[in-house]
């Protein structure tokens, strides 16, 4: 029966949960730094031991607060050392952990706690506070509620309200009627006992919770720090939310293992100067921060002096030439070692200084694909940028790039102990130690994810390639089709080449079971805007520029150059642009139209702006349309405006159809 | 005249969302102002009690700025004493008023634009430091305790009101809207008991004025700080003040709660204009 299960290993050194992680940590690197925050704009440090007796307070707390085992407790807030406690310390008292999006409405967030049921939940402060009473009446199981940060609460009804420092210190006082029941609690949790349930984005229908038992997160844990050989001595920047599945491997899983240091950011707006000053040694972001970096470097060095610009140019050129290989520990010539040490000297070491990007050892990005310009200028920078591919079901590690095989177009080989294998249609399923347990009250999704003997269904389709072993993603399988010519219709393929343009910010493409292709557009309003600047071209608004007759030519511009790249690929020839529009308003996720996680719902998208759609294949010069906006605090408006429908020019195909026949 | 809020004139009172204020904490009597011939305020009184929030309105030309100058001490009236705690106040040049826990803001800002919203906030710190010119240029001893504190109190300001991303920023390169909320905190800096601010929403859009009326609000309630403003959105005045002072052409035309005042003809007549057949 070795096949009907995965091989069940029993816990690694005996450490089969997060407390006990913990527990080691505090005696192994008592006096090392555990966790830093920003506050006061001084880095305030606790160490391993402090950290201990914090989370050990709060976990006392939660049982003089009547915490059962079993119990959810809800944790909403953006990344604060408090709120990593919280997590640990519901573990601690045998409750399951539910991390949730800061910035989810207070409709996304009553489903999430409807689904869970949790009875506890923790907020950052009064704005989640907030949320959570706004829909408070819709939660059957709701109990108490703990927040962090107390200003602006002293007028609530404090019933059902505790402050998270109140709590620890009741936890405190109650030290010698519960430890023994915490100690008890803490002894019973072994590794198929659940660490964490997260929810899915949702890019179609409604989040999953995802159950992952300990012996997901730490064995995916384990064997990631061991494949980048990550120590105690490194550093992370936590500033990715907490509930997504990456954010909780990094900051929890790979930190607790390993003993390494979580920075905190003081607020989001801060998090470029945290991140200088804080230098991580591992870091990781998605393609958008990368490219957002690389838009900010570019337009600053528009604006600086031809000479600096000229040696910025120089330099570069030379980086983007041997820079890789040197990366890679290729040979390289003396001379142009020499010249890159000289480029170190007077432009990289500066410029990753001023990103906060030298000290890296390691760098991952996910989630997306990012462009190959984009990948490269890190990378011959000097930075050891990788790429990966997971999802929350796998704990993270699906395939990884290993040191020096690292490329922009795959996503590398199996992550340790993971098996890969691609279906006749190209769907990719994969089994390993971090395959989640369940989706949580979901049987049935469960059942149509996962089989009996643990091969779980990505709903990517892709393939591997033959020289390297290395796994390509092609796009959702589901978002997979056919034209009505017959031809393959893979609308992600197209869209990333657009995205790889500096101006587009988002493309969404359209053509399937059609006869030719669309795209709805987005552009981005940093490098628009610098160009318009530039131009004296004056705009009010993101739809004003959108839809300056010089944007759309730019645009158009960028669309045919995708064209003759697409034409290039024999499969995916068909898929080229004939007419596009760039959108009125930023796809947003308050609007529904991406997820939280700044995926595209394609099928909302689709739907909501189905007039503009049909608009694009039937001919018209323009259509006028009026859309519904949700704002930040939940209220809604609408914005009308007059799009203009571009034709682009597309390569003639028929050789192709010709072989075809 | 309108219905004077007489029960309430000395004693403290309790307002409509539950909050306690407490006594009389200055009291303006028969305040008279002149620029020569011009009569900038004609014989007003009224009080402020401690932990309100009380808003003067009135339309353009009112008298409202000068009022508040008065109470700062930037100006003396030439009739009519200002008590400030139970005593009758001398008259004072504005940093004796400052030093007695009253501080400000402008309505058009006045900020050092050259230096970092750090510094502009450090310098509200001014009336608390004691140690000389000396002293603080060598940074030696007492000084360099002082700036520990005073920086300490300063960042917990930073923190408060949400300008951590832009301390090190010069002033100068700031958007309107965040210069006003740097005038916000320099003036919270000096911890005053008493925070004059002149139309600390105007030009803003609605969200900058929702964000702002938010601060204003937990200034209020976090520190109990008691807050005189000057406003022109009547929806802010409404929703943030306990107690309003309307003016005109600087005579008093109303004092109560903004339903009161909301109810007063004389106010409905000074802001719509009256016909005169």
């Amino acid at each position: 029966m070795a096949t009907t299960e995965q091989v069940m290993k029993p816990a690694t050194d005996g450490l089969a949960s997060i407390p006990a992680l913990l527990q080691r940590n505090a005696k192994q690197f008592g006096s090392k730094a555990a966790y830093r925050e920003k506050e006061y704009g001084i880095w305030q440090t606790w160490s391993w031991a402090m950290v201990e007796k914090e989370i050990e307070a709060l976990a006392l707390g939660f049982i003089n607060l009547g915490v059962n085992e079993g119990d959810f407790i809800a944790v909403i807030g953006r990344n604060r050392p408090y709120l990593y406690w919280s997590i640990v310390a519901a573990q601690s008292v045998g409750a399951v952990p539910v991390p949730m999006y800061a910035d989810a409405s207070a409709e996304e967030m009553a489903h999430v706690l409807e689904h869970s049921g949790a009875r506890f939940i923790i907020a950052e402060d009064q704005e989640q506070v907030d949320k959570v009473i706004e829909v408070q009446e819709s939660l059957h199981q709701f109990e108490h509620m703990i927040y962090l940060d107390p200003r602006g609460m002293r007028k609530y009804d404090h019933h059902q309200l505790h402050e998270f420092s109140h709590v620890q210190n009741q936890g405190r006082a109650a030290y010698d009627e519960f430890i023994t029941d915490l100690q008890e609690r803490r002894a019973k949790l072994n590794y198929d006992s659940t660490c964490v349930m997260l929810y899915t984005s949702g890019t179609t229908g409604k989040p999953k919770g995802v159950v992952l038992s300990n012996r997901n997160i730490i064995e995916s844990s384990k064997n990631s720090s061991e494949f980048d050989h990550l120590r105690a001595g490194d550093e992370i920047l936590a500033y990715l939310p907490m509930a997504w599945v990456g954010d909780f491997i990094f900051s929890i899983g790979q930190s607790y293992w390993t003993g390494f240091c979580v920075n905190c950011p003081e607020s989001a707006d801060t998090m470029m100067t945290d991140l200088r000053e804080i230098g991580p040694t591992y870091y990781f972001a998605p393609p958008r921060v990368f490219e957002t970096q690389l838009t900010t470097v570019m337009i600053r060095m528009e604006d600086a002096s031809p000479f600096k610009k000229k040696l910025f140019d120089y330099f570069m050129a030379h980086a983007k030439k041997v820079g890789p290989d040197i990366l890679d520990g290729k040979p390289v010539g003396m001379m142009d070692r020499f010249k890159y040490f000289l480029g170190d000297l007077a432009i990289y070491g500066p410029l990753k200084n001023t990103l906060g990007f030298s000290r890296i050892r390691v760098g991952y990005t996910a989630g997306e694909a990012i462009g190959p310009e984009i990948f490269e200028f890190y990378r011959s920078l000097g930075i050891n940028l990788k790429q990966l591919y997971g999802q929350t079901e796998s704990s993270v590690f699906i395939t990884v790039q290993p040191d020096g095989e690292v490329r922009a177009d795959t996503v590398g080989v199996p992550a340790p102990d993971v098996e890969l294998r691609i279906e006749e249609n190209g769907e990719i399923f994969y089994r390993g130690p971090g395959t989640f347990v369940e989706y949580y009250k979901n049987a049935k999704s469960t059942a149509d994810t996962k089989d009996a003997l643990g091969w779980v269904a990505t709903g990517d389709a892709g393939f591997i390639e033959e020289s390297s072993g290395h796994l390509r993603i092609i796009d959702r399988a589901k978002d997979v089709g056919q034209m009505a010519s017959g031809a393959l219709f893979a609308p992600k393929f197209v869209e990333n080449k657009l995205k790889f343009f500096p101006n587009i910010l988002e493309a969404v493409v359209f053509g399937n079971g059609r006869e030719t292709c669309t795209a709805f557009i987005n552009i981005d309003l940093t490098a628009v805007g610098n160009w318009a600047e530039r131009n004296n071209i004056a705009y009010a608004s993101y739809q004003e520029l959108a839809g300056h007759p010089q944007v759309l030519e730019t645009v158009r511009a960028h669309v045919e150059d995708v064209n003759k790249s697409v034409a290039q690929d024999a499969m995916l020839s068909g898929c080229q642009i004939h007419r596009f529009l760039i959108l009125h308003k930023e796809l947003d996720a308050d609007d529904g139209e991406m997820t939280r996680t700044r995926k595209v719902r394609r099928g909302i998208v689709e739907e909501k702006f189905s007039d503009l759609l049909v608009g694009l294949y039937d001919g018209s010069k323009t259509v006028s349309t009026v859309t519904e906006v949700t704002y930040e605090d939940g209220r809604k408006g609408s914005i009308s405006a007059t799009l203009t429908m571009v034709d682009a020019a597309v390569v003639p195909v028929t050789a192709h159809k010709v072989a075809a026949e | 005249m309108s219905d004077n809020s007489q029960d309430i004139s000395q004693g403290g009172y309790t307002t409509v969302d539950g909050r306690k204020i407490g006594g009389v904490m200055m009291e303006m009597k028969n305040i008279t102002l002149r620029f020569g011939g011009v009569v900038a305020i004609s014989d007003i009184s009224f009080n402020i009690h401690e932990g309100e929030i009380r808003a003067i309105i009135g339309p353009n030309g009112a008298g409202k700025s000068s009022m508040l100058n008065v109470i700062s001490g930037f100006y003396n009236p030439q009739e009519g004493e200002v008590w400030f705690h139970g005593a009758k106040r001398p008259n004072m040049r504005p940093y004796q008023v400052a030093e007695q826990g009253i501080a400000r803001t402008f309505q058009n800002i006045a900020l050092f634009e050259g230096m970092s919203v750090l510094d502009n906030v450090m310098t509200g710190r001014l009336t608390k430091m004691k140690s000389g010119m000396f002293a603080q240029a060598l940074w030696k001893g007492k000084a360099e305790q002082e700036e520990f504190e005073n920086r300490e109190v300063v960042e917990k300001i930073i923190d408060f009101l949400e300008i951590q991303a832009i301390r090190k920023t010069p002033v100068a390169r700031l958007p309107y809207g965040l210069k006003k909320r740097v005038e916000l905190a320099r003036a919270l800096a000096a911890e005053p008991k008493l925070l004059l601010l002149d139309e600390p929403m105007a030009g803003m859009n609605v969200e900058e004025k929702e964000d702002m009326s938010r601060f204003i609000l937990d200034v209020n309630d976090e520190f109990g700080t008691t807050i005189a403003l000057i406003e022109h959105d009547m929806g802010v005045v409404m929703d943030l003040s306990d107690r309003v002072v309307v003016m005109d052409y600087g005579r008093k035309i109303g004092d109560g709660t903004p339903a009161e005042v909301l109810a007063n003809q004389d106010v409905i007549d000074a802001y719509l204009g009256v016909s005169h057949d």
